[in-house]
């Protein structure tokens, strides 16, 4: 019980903080690498505990980034939903890969949605993104060994404290 | 206990229910867009967030803010010195032009009571610090740490040091956000200080460039000719630097010119940015008059000081493209 609500605990304050990051500034050329760190934590808490985070989940948060940056509502919910369904969908082989082959599902996710955004953009008649943003989805994978490590460290630790 | 749930379903089947909330969301998700594409629904729901979403943008904020104060601890001594020294220079001839302008006003001031025009001169300001976050990055926005309750309104025009930086768009009860002119949807009526041709300068989205599109192919406009505010549409006062032509280049057809150009304002260096007040003349042609017709003294008697009086200010967002 007590573990239960320590990990739910750091699944929120996780995803808060992934929405947090998404504002940090950055110097301008670095603007389109910046990875989109929702969607990591959020793939993350899929494969690790599906109970808590699913579709729902996804949603929130995706409508919670669009009403911080101020941009077109839904866009980021809709795009999150999909990447976790299809995290949820592949969850049980994704779950056993080595860490680097996840990064590798994770650029295929990521950049399944880069052309999705770049969809919506198109659709909705907003400004078209410079190219490098194609490049946001390697960083987002080269992130993923370490928001792994750092959020297993985190629930390793709830673990130790509840025993 | 997810292990035993693991085994009863295949590796890739996911339920049934899970693609029609799948189908769900995803539909809930392009309503949510097209209403507010269409209905530009966000301000609203941000105002209603807006307990929420300010202590989120402060909080985003502060790293940069640290990282600003031990940039400034850590200086040191000797390029202290240097920029002491050079900001000594700078003080020294700018009020050495201060001085220079106050004797322009002086003179402006006397043929303007010559010419009996009102005192147009009184423009007051607030200083706002930049609250340093993305938004989206593509559009140029700017959120500023004073809000409807220290008395910004949607429409002010924000200027630094060196010119127009653009206009408050929203204003949240402790934040605003600010439009920079290098917006897609900005706006800026300008006039060439030069030859005084009038033009209109959009904000290009890509780049920190500003583009004039559809100028006449005969307008009289030169690379490195100053933009200044021409103050038409009421929105941004006029005379203040806008911004420096670079290029200019006929247009795919052929028969218009297209030119190009850098702002005057500091855009990604300002810290702080002056909030100008609504002008006490708003500047540029009157609304028109809505009752046409006979005057009113010939129908019948009117309430003095009716006839004649001032026409209501302008409100339309002039200065704004949708």
């Amino acid at each position: 019980m007590m573990r239960n609500d320590w990990q739910r605990w750091i699944c929120y304050l996780s995803l808060a903080l992934s929405l947090l990051l998404m504002l940090l500034p950055l110097p301008v050329a670095l603007l389109p690498l910046r990875p989109w760190w929702p969607a990591l934590v959020l793939i993350y808490w899929v494969l690790e505990a599906p109970d808590r985070v699913g579709l729902g989940t996804a949603f929130i948060t995706g409508l919670a980034a669009d009403v911080l940056a101020g941009a077109l509502l839904g866009d980021q919910a809709l795009r999150l939903v999909i990447i976790v369904f299809l995290a949820q969908r592949f969850r049980a082989r994704l779950r056993f890969f080595p860490v680097v082959q996840q990064s590798a599902a994770v650029l295929l996710l990521l950049l399944n949605d880069s052309l999705l955004r770049w969809l919506i953009r198109a659709f909705a008649g907003l400004p078209m993104l410079p190219l490098l943003t194609w490049a946001a989805p390697l960083v987002g994978a080269a992130l993923w060994p370490f928001v792994f490590l750092l959020l297993d460290a985190l629930r390793a630790r709830s673990r130790t404290r509840e025993s | 206990m997810a292990l035993s749930r693991e085994g009863s379903t295949s590796l890739f089947a996911a339920s049934p229910g899970g693609t029609l909330r799948l189908a769900g969301y995803l539909l809930l998700a392009v309503a949510l867009m097209m209403l507010d594409h269409h209905n530009d629904w966000l301000p609203r729901v941000r105002n209603a967030t807006a307990l929420a979403v300010e202590p989120a943008w402060r909080l985003a904020g502060m790293p940069a803010r640290w990282l600003g104060d031990l940039r400034e601890t850590l200086a040191e001594k000797s390029s202290l010195r240097s920029e002491n020294r050079k900001l000594r220079d700078a003080l020294l001839l700018a009020n050495v032009r201060i001085a220079r302008m106050q004797a322009l006003v002086r003179q402006n001031d006397q043929l303007k009571r010559l010419l009996d025009a009102a005192d147009s001169l009184r423009m007051q300001g607030q200083l706002a610090r930049v609250i340093d976050i993305d938004l989206d990055p593509y559009r140029r926005r700017l959120v500023l740490d004073r809000g409807a309750r220290e008395g910004v309104r949607v429409g002010q025009a924000a200027v630094d040091a060196h010119g127009v930086m653009g206009q408050v768009i929203e204003a949240l009860p402790n934040t605003a956000v600010l439009m920079l002119v290098t917006d897609p949807s900005s706006a800026l009526p300008v006039i060439d200080a030069r030859s005084g041709v009038r033009a209109v300068a959009y904000g290009s989205g890509s780049g920190d460039l500003l583009s004039l599109p559809d100028l006449p192919i005969n307008a009289d406009i030169k690379v490195g000719d100053s933009l200044l505010t021409s103050g038409l549409g009421g929105r941004f006062p006029a005379g203040f630097p806008a911004a420096t032509v670079v290029s200019i280049a006929p247009d795919r057809s052929g028969s218009y010119l297209r030119a190009e150009a850098r702002p005057a304002a500091r855009l990604n260096r300002s810290d702080q940015v002056l909030l100008l007040r609504d002008l006490a003349e708003p500047m540029g042609p009157p609304a028109p008059v809505r009752d046409a017709g006979p005057p009113a003294s010939l129908i019948g008697p009117a309430p003095a000081g009716q006839v004649g009086a001032a026409p209501p200010r302008k409100t339309a967002h002039a200065g704004t493209r949708r």
